[in-house]
C-alpha cells in the first residue's frame, strides 16, 4: 500500500492486516493501477445496494498487497444508471467480476463487455436481485435465449460445445471449443448455471448461523469457507478463540486439503489412462474421510468450524490413531509419486500439456495451485500467518513449468507438507477449550476473513445488520481468478487432453456461481 | 511396472459386503440376478449436478473407490443420459439448470428411474427456494426415491439405490 493510500485509511475487522479507504473514480482507478505496479493482487470484486443508508451504491476492491489487505470502496449515487471505472485494464480478471456486480446489482463498469455472467434467462434483464428493493423468493418465468459466444472463423475451423451437463460425476458449466483438426484454437467458457442466490440467502440468516452456509458455497471447501466467514465475525465482534480451537480448525483444513489433493491426483492419473492411480488414491481418501468420521464426527466437515471455535474436540484417542494414519498415508503417498515420477505413459501425458506460463499466470491474476504451479510463490499460510501458522513455518511448493506435471507436483508437495503440519498440530495441540462465546455485533460494521483453502485463498466480507442480523455478506471463490487461466493453458492442445488439462487446475463451479 | 504389481498384491481386495437395501432381507445375489432378469445388463446411472455445492459428488464419486466397488454388483456410470436407466439428481436445481435437467431427464430412455441426493435434493436444503433456486428436485422432475443427508454417506446413496430397484422388480 502507498503511503498516501494508508493515510486516511482506516483499518477493518480481519484475520490479515486489513485497510479500508472511501474514494473516488479517480482515485478508484489510481490504486488499481499502483497496486498493480507494486505487484499487488485482486482478491475480490463486490458491490453493495446502500440505497436505504445514505442513497448510494457502493462497489469494493480488496487487493492483496505485501503489507496486507487494501479494501477500497467506491461509491455512486444512487441514480438510474451508477457505473464505476473497469479495472481491467490492470487486473483481466476482474471483468467477469464486473459483469457478475452487474447482473446482481446494475451497477455497471465502463466495460463494453455486459453479456450475463451468472444471470442467464432466470430473471428479467433490469431486475437485481442483490438490490434492497428486490424480494428474494419472486420467482420468474424462465424465457431462454442464446449466448453469443465469440466466433472464430476460418478454414476448417469448427466448434464443439459441451456441457453443461459434462460426461461425469462433476459440475455443470458450459465449454465451447473453437477447433481445426483436433488442435484448440480457442476456448471460452460459460459459467453461472449453478447461481442459486447464495448472497441473497446470506440477508435472510442470522450472523449466527451464517457460517453454515458459508459451508455449502462450495462443498470440498467447507473448512476454508466456514473458518473464513466465522474469522470475518470474530474480528467484528473483537472475540479471541481458544488457542485448542484454532489448531483443531487448521487440523481440519488440512485434512480437506489432503482429502482434495488425494482426490485430484487419482482422477489426474485415471485421466491419463492410468486406473491404477485413481483405485490407490480413492482408498487413500476413503482411509482419510473415515478418519474425518471417527476423529471429527464426519466424512466432510460443513459443521465443524463455528463462531467462536468448533462444534466439538477430539476424541482422547485420536492424536495416537492420526498420528498412526500419517505415517501411513506418507508412506503411500511417497510410494505413488515414484511410480507416477517413473511411468512413462503418465509422464508423456502429464509433460508439456497445459502449460500456463508464467507471464499469462501473472498477468491473469493467478492464485492457489494453479499459481504455485506457474512460479508464483504465494501462499497466505506463509505470507500472512494467522494462527496456529505463526508457529508453522510452513513450506510454499513452487514449479516452473506450468503444466499439468507441474500442477501435479505441487500437490504431491503440498500432501507431504500438509501430513508434517498435521503432525505438528495433533502433537503441540494447547489444553482447554474449544468454543468461546461471541456477542451479536454492532450493526453497519465491514470484517474481512481469508483463508488459504485448498485452491487458493478463499474471502468472506460480511457486513452486520441490527440485531445480530448479516447486512451483506460477499464470498469469493479463487476459481474466479484461475477459469479464465484454462482459457490460456488449453490453446494449442489437443481436444483430447482437456479433461486432463480441466482436472489439474480442479476449479469449482459452485463456489464461484453462488 | 513391479513395484505396480505388488503394490496391487499388497493393498488386496478392500471390497466391503454390500449393504441391505432397508426393509428387504434380499441376498445382494438376489438383487443382481433381479437386475440382469430385467435389464439384461448392468444397471446403468447417468449423474446429474443441478445446482448442489458439490459435497454429494464427492460422496457419489466415491461409490467407484474398492471400498464400495459399485460396478462389481452390476451397477454402473454411464456418459450419456441416453445409455442410462437411473438418474441420480443433486440439487437445489438453480433456475440456470431447470432446463437442463428437464432435457437430460427426457433424453433418458423409459422406463426410467430417479433418485434425488441429499438435503437439498429432496427438499432443498439450507438454500430453499428463491430467485434463482427452485429447491427440491420433485418440484421440477419427478422421482422415485430421495436420500437425505449433508452430504449422505456413500452407504447411503448406495442403500437407496438397491431400494430404488428392489422396489421396482418387487
Amino acid at each position: 500500500m502507498t503511503p498516501e493510500f494508508k493515510k486516511g485509511a482506516k483499518t477493518l475487522p480481519s484475520n490479515l492486516p486489513c485497510h479500508h479507504k472511501r474514494v473516488g473514480a479517480v482515485e478508484w482507478w489510481e490504486t488499481a493501477k499502483s497496486a498493480r505496479s507494486a505487484g499487488g493482487r485482486l482478491l475480490a470484486l463486490w458491490g453493495a445496494d446502500d440505497r436505504d443508508r445514505d442513497s448510494r451504491y457502493r462497489v469494493y476492491a480488496a487487493y492483496l498487497e505485501a503489507d496486507g489487505i487494501a479494501v477500497v470502496g467506491h461509491e455512486m449515487e444512487g441514480g438510474t444508471k451508477p457505473t464505476y471505472p473497469s479495472l481491467r485494464e490492470f487486473f483481466p480478471s476482474a471483468l467477469r467480476m464486473e459483469r457478475a456486480i452487474f447482473d446482481l446489482l446494475g451497477i455497471k463498469s465502463m466495460e463494453p463487455d455486459h453479456r450475463g455472467w451468472v444471470r442467464h434467462s432466470g430473471w428479467p434483464e433490469n431486475t437485481f436481485p442483490l438490490r434492497r428493493d428486490f424480494y428474494g423468493n419472486t420467482q420468474f418465468a424462465v424465457v431462454s435465449k442464446p449466448y453469443p459466444f465469440v466466433q472464430v472463423e476460418g478454414d476448417g475451423v469448427h466448434e464443439i460445445p459441451v456441457g453443461p451437463v459434462h460426461a461425469g460425476t462433476i459440475e455443470p458449466g458450459h465449454f465451447r471449443f473453437s477447433v481445426v483438426g483436433e488442435k484448440v484454437l480457442r476456448l471460452e467458457e460459460r459459467l453461472g448455471y449453478k447461481h442459486k442466490g447464495i448472497e441473497k440467502r446470506f440477508e435472510t440468516m442470522v450472523q449466527k448461523e451464517g457460517h453454515k452456509l458459508a459451508a455449502r458455497i462450495s462443498g470440498d471447501s467447507a473448512v476454508a469457507y466456514s473458518w473464513a466467514y466465522c474469522t470475518a465475525l470474530e474480528a467484528i465482534t473483537s472475540t479471541s478463540c481458544p488457542p485448542r480451537s484454532v489448531q483443531l480448525r487448521a487440523l481440519a483444513l488440512e485434512h480437506e486439503r489432503l482429502a482434495n489433493h488425494l482426490g485430484d491426483l487419482g482422477a489426474l492419473g485415471n485421466d491419463a489412462g492410468f486406473a491404477f492411480g485413481l483405485t490407490q488414491f480413492s482408498r487413500m481418501k476413503e482411509d482419510l474421510l473415515r478418519t474425518n468420521q471417527a476423529h471429527f464426527g464426519a466424512r466432510y466437515l460443513m459443521d465443524f468450524v463455528v463462531p467462536g471455535g468448533v462444534e466439538s474436540d477430539l476424541p482422547n484417542n485420536a492424536p495416537r490413531l492420526l498420528l498412526d494414519r500419517y505415517n501411513m498415508l506418507e508412506t503411500d503417498v511417497v510410494s505413488m509419486r515414484n511410480t507416477y515420477d517413473n511411468h512413462a505413459g503418465i509422464q508423456d501425458r502429464f509433460r508439456e500439456t497445459g502449460i500456463l506460463a508464467h507471464e499469462t499466470a501473472w498477468k491473469l491474476d493467478a492464485v492457489g495451485v494453479a499459481a504455485r504451479a506457474s512460479g508464483i510463490p504465494h501462499d497466505l499460510r506463509t505470507d500472512f500467518p494467522c494462527p496456529p501458522y505463526d508457529k508453522m513455518n510452513v513450506k510454499v511448493s513452487t514449479q516452473t513449468s506450468g503444466d499439468v506435471a507441474a500442477r501435479v507436483a505441487v500437490r504431491f508437495d503440498e500432501l507431504i507438507e500438509s501430513l508434517h503440519i498435521c503432525r505438528a498440530l495433533v502433537a503441540g495441540l494447547s489444553d482447554g477449550d474449544f468454543r468461546s462465546a461471541v456477542p451479536d455485533a454492532e450493526p453497519g460494521l465491514l470484517g474481512i476473513g481469508v483463508i488459504e483453502a485448498w485452491r487458493g485463498p478463499v474471502l468472506i466480507a460480511l457486513e452486520t445488520g441490527s440485531n445480530g442480523s448479516i447486512r451483506r455478506c460477499h464470498p469469493h471463490d479463487p476459481s474466479w481468478q484461475n477459469w479464465p487461466l484454462l482459457e490460456y493453458a488449453i490453446l494449442g492442445n489437443l481436444v483430447p487432453d482437456f479433461p486432463l488439462i480441466n482436472k489439474s487446475f480442479n476449479l469449482s463451479y459452485s463456489g464461484h456461481d453462488v | 511396472m513391479i513395484n505396480t504389481l505388488s503394490r496391487m498384491i499388497r493393498t488386496g481386495i478392500l471390497t466391503e459386503e454390500v449393504p441391505h437395501a432397508p426393509k428387504t432381507d434380499l441376498a445382494i445375489g438376489d438383487l443382481q440376478e433381479n437386475i440382469r432378469k430385467i435389464l439384461g445388463r448392468a444397471l446403468c446411472i447417468r449423474h446429474v449436478d443441478a445446482g448442489s455445492c458439490s459435497g454429494c459428488e464427492l460422496e457419489i464419486q466415491a461409490l467407484n473407490n474398492p471400498y464400495y466397488n459399485i460396478e462389481g454388483i452390476g451397477i454402473k456410470f454411464v456418459a450419456s443420459p441416453r445409455h442410462a436407466d437411473l438418474l441420480l439428481v443433486t440439487g437445489p436445481v438453480s433456475v440456470n439448470m431447470e432446463e437442463a435437467l428437464k432435457r437430460t431427464f427426457d433424453a433418458v430412455p423409459d422406463p426410467k428411474l430417479v433418485i434425488a441426493v441429499g438435503d437439498c435434493g429432496a427438499c432443498g436444503g439450507i438454500f430453499g427456494k428463491n430467485y434463482a433456486s427452485l429447491g427440491a428436485v420433485a418440484d421440477v422432475i419427478p422421482i422415485d426415491h430421495s436420500v437425505k443427508g449433508c452430504p449422505p454417506a456413500p452407504v447411503a446413496i448406495l442403500q437407496a439405490i438397491l431400494q430404488t430397484i428392489q422396489s421396482t422388480t418387487a
